[in-house]
């Protein structure tokens, strides 16, 4: 699997036609909106709760849908502002901001409910230009980040780590900033399904219930979730070979007589015609 | 909701003055439970001091006792946070003058690699 953080900073490979061409494709967009509505589910809100959610990375606002969709209000920032163009074509609901997660955010103490962040903490783990520190950045981030939330609120983070040495870098640095929580892997079993969750809390609820850390889907021997993304249209193939034993052979029977005919008139010595004429010969065993 | 996060500049960083501002009325719905919700988390004061910079005098100057069951207010208070957008303007620290732009909605947050 290709990986875009390798190949240039975020504000980057998000610009201009890639932001449009990443929203455009519904494929993406499908598994974004279920990563999405897996992270609202592990934000355990309580039922009909309307809250303030921050959306870190939110892009082109598709997470930002299944937030409004839930009936919260939120707020994203990305560091890609043709990202958020696109987003603004496409009026998205929440208030968005250009803002790098690795300088830390402006938000006033207790302000979020919850905060959901989709694809976006391997980015920090990189250091694009010389003045970056990913273990600092990472620490501001979650610093600010801890913050800004109310007390007992989950901060879910999809995330695409690379090695096991960045899980542990990021989970270090979150525990240090006063985090609990954990990892929950989605289908650990499979190699395509699986997804990497980091559940943090912001401190125990404040009547004193214990957070329980959310249980992981498909941990059983069912590896694969059921299939219910996008589904295939089927599409002409354009595969030589289908189309060869499609096409009507150009020799066949009537050519081969019309052939011994042409010679038969010139005299040369031909077999005479029968029901085997223009067969095909069988392989002998 | 914001404050200044320039390094070292962690007192008297709030409220962001607004300059420059032009606004714009969107329509939203009304989420009654969402507005409960946020009462608490307003700094009311900094709220009201804000907007009234903006030229928008409805919200009372102080946040009536029973806000959560008082509709005529929760109504103002939707259509202050809520509907009322910021098309472009700027925003500055009365701490340290850092400004942040406002570009089609968007304030630009983004810090030089000192300020980090």
């Amino acid at each position: 699997m290709s990986r875009p953080e390798h190949q240039a900073p975020p504000e980057i490979v998000y610009g201009g036609d890639e932001a449009a061409k990443y929203t455009g494709n519904s494929r993406i967009a499908a598994i974004q909106a279920e990563m999405a509505g897996r992270a609202v589910e592990l934000l355990n809100l309580p039922e009909g709760y309307s809250g303030f959610i921050l959306d870190v990375g939110c892009g082109s606002g598709l997470s930002g849908e299944v937030l409004t969709e839930e009936g919260h209000e939120w707020v994203g920032f990305d560091i890609a502002p043709a990202m958020l163009e696109v987003a603004l074509e496409n009026e998205a609901s929440g208030d968005l901001f250009l803002q790098d997660a690795g300088q830390g955010m402006a938000f006033r103490p207790g302000t979020f409910d919850g905060c959901i962040s989709i694809s976006v903490l391997q980015w920090l783990c990189n250091a694009d230009k010389s003045s970056h520190h990913p273990k600092a950045r990472l620490m501001r981030f979650f610093s600010t980040l801890y913050s800004s939330l109310r007390r007992g609120a989950r901060a879910i983070f999809q995330f695409y780590p690379e090695n096991d040495d960045q899980v542990q870098l990021i989970m270090g640095c979150a525990v240090r900033c006063g985090f609990e929580g954990g990892l929950v892997i989605d289908y650990p079993n499979s190699k395509r399904a699986k997804k990497f969750y980091l559940c943090l809390f912001a401190g125990q609820e404040i009547n004193g219930v214990k957070q329980q850390m959310p249980t992981a889907l498909g941990e059983g021997e069912e590896g694969e979730p059921t299939e219910n993304g996008v589904q295939y249209t089927s599409k002409k193939r354009n595969d030589s070979r289908i189309r060869s034993s499609k096409r009507k052979p150009s020799k066949d029977k009537n050519w081969v007589l019309k052939k011994k005919d042409q010679l038969r008139a010139k005299g040369d010595k031909t077999a005479s015609d029968s029901k085997f004429t223009a067969r095909k010969r069988r392989p002998k065993f | 909701m914001l404050q200044c996060h320039v390094k070292g500049c962690d007192a008297n960083n709030f409220p962001l003055e607004l300059q420059e501002v032009v606004l714009e009325q969107e329509e939203a719905e009304f989420n009654e439970d969402f507005l409960k919700n946020m009462l608490g988390k307003l700094e009311y004061e900094a709220l009201v001091a804000t907007s009234l910079k903006l030229d928008i005098h409805d919200l009372p100057a102080t946040m009536p006792e029973d806000a959560a069951y008082n509709d005529e207010f929760l109504q103002i208070l939707h259509r202050v946070i809520l509907e009322t957008h910021i098309k472009s303007g700027k925003m500055v620290c009365p701490n340290c003058q850092h400004i942040y732009n406002i570009r089609d909605g968007i304030p630009n947050m983004l810090l030089a690699e000192h300020e980090v």
